[in-house]
């Protein structure tokens, strides 16, 4: 981020490639508490998504290569939004999320309310007693998925990689480096209900967990 | 934050249909089929609704239809003449050019060989009845039998749908808006559809389904 500074932004005006506005103010001029009225079209969005799939689709060899570059497209989204959502909070709560619960509370409310207008569906542990460093985030209807078909043969795939992506971000942001993945559950047992169910699953990194027995103990 | 939109503006046409056809909001109608035919007369997508409202054909019978009802159609438009706008300030120059009188053969296959047919003539002599560009040809748009009848809706890039219904359907203006709707959200949205190619989208045939039978069952 350090290399597009707002000074260097207005000073390289007459340089090609990107276009400035022609009062000087880009969108780092921006005050960053502009929370309403920042409503988005969802067709542009669609199109604009649809398109960022079909460059990510460009030479790949499989749908896991395909899932990665979706998520390296969204894991820098994650990594800002999480300095901005912060930003944001009220002063006396705008410290960083310290424990795993209250960073999934974070990115299934405060995360979700400004990507998409709504909090996400249910926040899960998982069961397995092999696996305690796995969580879940449920969404219903992904939104980045509102006009997606996957073909037959790449069943597999599930472009919501993009939204885990950012996850992934926050987490790492808030030194809490996981894995996460995005996982179609719609065609099971309330697949009737909701085709598009997408789990999120949060695999944190050993060293998280250690931590958070400390912390427990303390 | 992301809005949903759709900008359905009511059709001039759509309302007077809907006003026109109060009467018959009894009648039981019923939607058949729908065909759509990319913009080089190949068959893209064929859904029958509704058993027993038309025969079955083969789906190299469907191919031929589509491609034949392309060639009617183009030559149909063929047809249209193109009609002269009315300019409130051409009334006073019509004595000097008795070219723009209305012109009694309006119709003809070919209104250039008609000796005093507006259509040649308004270029070269009265200047500013032409600026703005008139509506393309339209075509052949509804064909009816004892049985059904067949909506046709060209899309301004030439893809064409056909809708069998019934042939007391009532508003099937409105009918066709929506599955146009559906067709720019669920088949142009779709990363992983091509264009000019077979529509193979579950989200498509999922909305159109629930769609269609809703009017069926009404």
């Amino acid at each position: 981020m350090s290399h597009l500074g707002p000074g260097k932004a207005v000073s390289s005006k007459e340089q090609t490639g990107l276009r400035y506005p022609s009062n000087g103010k880009t969108i780092y001029h921006r005050p960053l508490n502009r929370t309403k009225t920042a409503e988005l079209s969802q067709s542009s969005f669609a199109y604009l998504f649809s398109e960022m799939v079909t460059y990510a689709q460009r030479r790949v060899t499989g749908i896991q290569e395909l899932e990665k570059r979706l998520n390296l497209q969204g894991h820098p989204i994650g990594l800002k939004l999480l300095d901005l959502l912060l930003t944001r909070e009220p002063p006396r709560s705008q410290t960083r999320p310290l424990t795993i619960i209250a960073l999934l509370h974070f990115i299934k409310i405060n995360l979700w309310t400004h990507l998409f207008g709504r909090q996400a569906d249910r926040l899960e542990k998982s069961s397995n007693p092999d696996t305690p460093d796995e969580y879940m985030i449920i969404d219903n209807e992904p939104l980045v998925n509102a006009y997606i078909s996957v073909p037959r043969e790449m069943s597999q795939l599930n472009c919501a990689a993009f939204v885990a992506g950012m996850i992934e971000g926050v987490c790492d942001g808030a030194m809490f480096p996981a894995r996460v993945t995005a996982h179609s559950v719609g065609g099971k047992e309330e697949g009737e209900m909701w085709p598009g169910k997408t789990v999120f699953l949060v695999k944190f990194q050993p060293e998280v967990l250690e931590r958070e027995a400390l912390i427990g103990k303390g | 934050m992301v809005r949903p939109d759709r900008q359905l503006q009511p059709h001039s046409s759509l309302q007077s249909n809907i006003i026109g056809n109060v009467n018959h909001a009894t009648v039981i109608s019923t939607v058949f089929a729908l065909i759509i035919i990319n913009k080089a007369g190949g068959l893209i997508y064929n859904r029958t609704f509704h058993e027993g409202g038309l025969n079955k054909i083969s789906t190299n019978d469907y191919l031929v239809l589509a491609g034949t009802f392309h060639g009617v159609h183009a030559i149909t438009a063929r047809l249209n003449p193109l009609k002269p706008i009315t300019n409130p300030n051409r009334t006073s120059t019509t004595s000097t050019f008795p070219s723009s009188t209305p012109n009694p053969n309006t119709g003809t296959p070919n209104p250039s060989a008609t000796p005093n047919s507006s259509v040649p003539s308004v270029p070269s002599t009265s200047g500013g009845s032409y600026l703005t560009r008139p509506d393309p040809p339209a075509g052949l748009e509804v064909l009816e039998t004892e049985n059904f009848r067949m909506q046709c809706f060209t899309t301004l890039t030439g893809t064409k749908f056909l809708l069998f219904t019934d042939t007391t359907q009532a508003n099937v203006d409105l009918t066709m808006r929506r599955v146009y709707d559906m067709y720019a959200d669920y088949v142009m949205k779709n990363p992983f559809y091509q264009l000019e190619m077979p529509v193979r989208c579950d989200m498509f045939e999922r909305k159109l389904g629930s769609y269609i039978r809703e009017i069926n069952n009404r």
